[in-house]
């Protein structure tokens, strides 16, 4: 098996995927508005600082963002009967599922970027650190990968899968720290550590406030440890999933 | 030289036998039929060659490679037209066959040039920039059989590649397969059309149950069901069918509009007992025919059993 050319295969399904699913406006601009009015509706009210805020919308924008979309290709493409012309053509699953996360990792740093530039620019927030570049890449990659292992169930019905997400997404961004600190949640703190988002909210926090549980190394090497579990098990779960889906 | 060999090749889901044990080559450059009812195990038999569903036993090799030990390679000269697939109808015709090249390993500049013949060739190429979603559903079928082609493909599998289009869209569609068979392309094509598996066809697999129960040219198979020749025969009034059987020469007589349809096989003796007869009881036979035994009556005796 030819690696690169099936990473050059990844790309064509990234193209395929920005084309038909996210560069759309509404697309776009509901990845702008979802985590914003999300954010707007914790931090309405509370006396909390910007160095405590952005982290929080930063991950959760990153979150939202990177795994919005790419849970819902796969039923799409099998209710549209695309899916099997897709496998048919001389290309691993693997490959093809990594394109997937490509388009959604491109689209969540497209968003987490504008939110960089907003703090930086309007709320004048100093959030520019090599590991936090580092770590943004890492986690859309890995809050991809969640979004493609969501997307396994052999189903044609993207609601299905929406509704999957939502049960996922929701209480993850609750027990990770993006709007209480994960001390205030006493005996319950270690629920956070089986969350992903909990440490690249770590990892902005300590770039943007200097305050964190974690080392940003630790941060980044969870980061690291969900992405190849996600990665991983979504090829696994995709692959037995995939006759039930013809 | 063999372009498909399959050996003893058995599919089961959750242990319903979708496809049995069943073997069969095609010689490289054949236009190869897979007959059948629905439910028969086509689609499955198809899908287990072009890699999409793994085999619970048996064997098949696609060229040279075993389809399950090297698909990407078994793959790489596949054109493959999956039953009800569909084109990425947000996209443009030229964009899916530009990612279909893509996907093909093949060069962009290769695939601007195919794309262009193939768009021209399928009557596409006017509407190459439009989106697919503004397509009839035969321009689309003839966009899906184009992506199929984008990789020049030594095997090509069309699995019903005209169910439910216009005329002049399956006609096209036909011409074309034969073209491209003419020049070498080993085709496998899957239909319940037995007319089409008639004119296209050099041979044919007749399946049943997920087993193959015939597979011989369409000549030979008829000539193998000398019973259902037949004679239609209309008189210029009504006579007692039980009457037309004439001891045992006829096996069956059946009413078909206004005529009769006598099944033998013996089909020379029968005319001049039905003259006798027509004089016997004072009438005039309107018209006769004599029928040879069709691919459809073949069909019908074979998965009927």
């Amino acid at each position: 098996m030819n690696f690169i050319g099936q990473l050059r295969k990844s790309l064509a399904v990234t193209k395929k995927d920005l084309f038909i699913f996210y560069l759309k406006g509404p697309v776009v601009i509901s990845g702008i508005l979802m985590p914003s009015f999300l954010f707007v509706a914790f931090a309405v009210g509370r006396n909390l600082s910007f160095n405590f805020l952005i982290p929080g919308l930063m991950s959760m924008a990153l979150f939202v963002t990177a795994s919005s979309i790419g849970p819902v290709v796969a039923p799409w493409e099998t209710r549209m009967r695309t899916f099997e012309r897709l496998v048919s053509a001389p290309v691993t699953l693997w490959a093809i599922i990594l394109g997937d996360i490509f388009a959604s990792l491109m689209f969540g740093l497209f968003i987490t970027f504008f939110i960089f530039i907003i703090s930086i620019v309007l709320l004048g927030v100093e959030i520019i650190s090599l590991s936090l570049v580092a770590g943004t890449i890492i986690a859309a990659f890995c809050f991809s990968s969640l979004g493609l292992l969501i997307s396994a169930p052999p189903t044609d019905n993207p609601s299905n899968i929406m509704m999957l997400q939502s049960m996922i997404k929701f209480p993850l961004i609750f027990i990770s720290g993006v709007f209480v600190p994960i001390d205030n949640m006493g005996n319950w703190k270690f629920i956070s550590y089986i969350s992903p988002l909990t440490y690249y909210t770590d990892l902005a926090r300590n770039s943007i406030s200097g305050t964190s549980n974690f080392s940003p190394i630790i941060d980044l090497l969870a980061l690291i440890g969900f992405s190849i579990l996600f990665f991983t098990a979504a090829i696994v779960w995709h692959k037995k999933s995939l006759t039930k889906r013809f | 030289m063999y372009s498909i060999e399959v050996r003893d090749l058995t599919k089961n889901f959750n242990g319903f036998k979708a496809v049995d044990k069943i073997s069969f080559m095609i010689k490289s450059g054949e236009l190869f039929g897979l007959l059948g009812p629905n439910g028969a195990g086509k689609t499955t038999t198809i899908r287990m060659l072009t890699g999409i569903f793994k085999p619970t036993s048996g064997t098949a090799l696609v060229g040279e490679y075993d389809i399950q030990k090297n698909p990407l390679e078994a793959k790489q000269f596949m054109g493959i037209v999956p039953e009800m697939a569909n084109a990425y109808v947000d996209l443009s015709a030229f964009r899916n066959l530009l990612l279909m090249g893509e996907l093909y390993g093949i060069r962009k500049k290769e695939i601007m040039e195919k794309a262009e013949i193939l768009l021209k060739l399928f009557g596409l190429y006017e509407r190459r920039n439009n989106k697919v979603k503004t397509f009839s559903k035969g321009m689309k079928q003839r966009l899906i059989v184009a992506m199929g082609l984008i990789n020049d493909p030594k095997i090509l599998f069309l699995d019903e590649p005209t169910s439910g289009l216009d005329v002049e869209s399956v006609r096209l569609i036909r011409d074309l397969i034969k073209d491209f068979n003419s020049k070498g392309t080993t085709v496998i094509l899957t239909t319940h059309n037995i007319e089409e598996a008639n004119q296209l066809c050099d041979r044919v697999a007749i399946m049943n149950h997920g087993r193959i129960v015939a597979i011989d040219s369409p000549e030979k198979l008829k000539s193998t069901f000398q019973s259902t020749a037949s004679i239609e025969v209309a008189f210029d009034k009504e006579v007692k069918a039980e009457e037309l059987l004439f001891g045992d020469v006829v096996t069956e007589v059946k009413k078909v509009g206004d005529k009769l349809r006598l099944y033998s096989r013996r089909t020379g003796e029968v005319i001049p007992l039905l003259a006798k007869y027509s004089d016997s009881i004072g009438s005039k036979i309107i018209s006769i025919n004599t029928i040879a035994p069709n691919l459809e009556d073949v069909f019908v005796r074979l998965t009927k059993e």
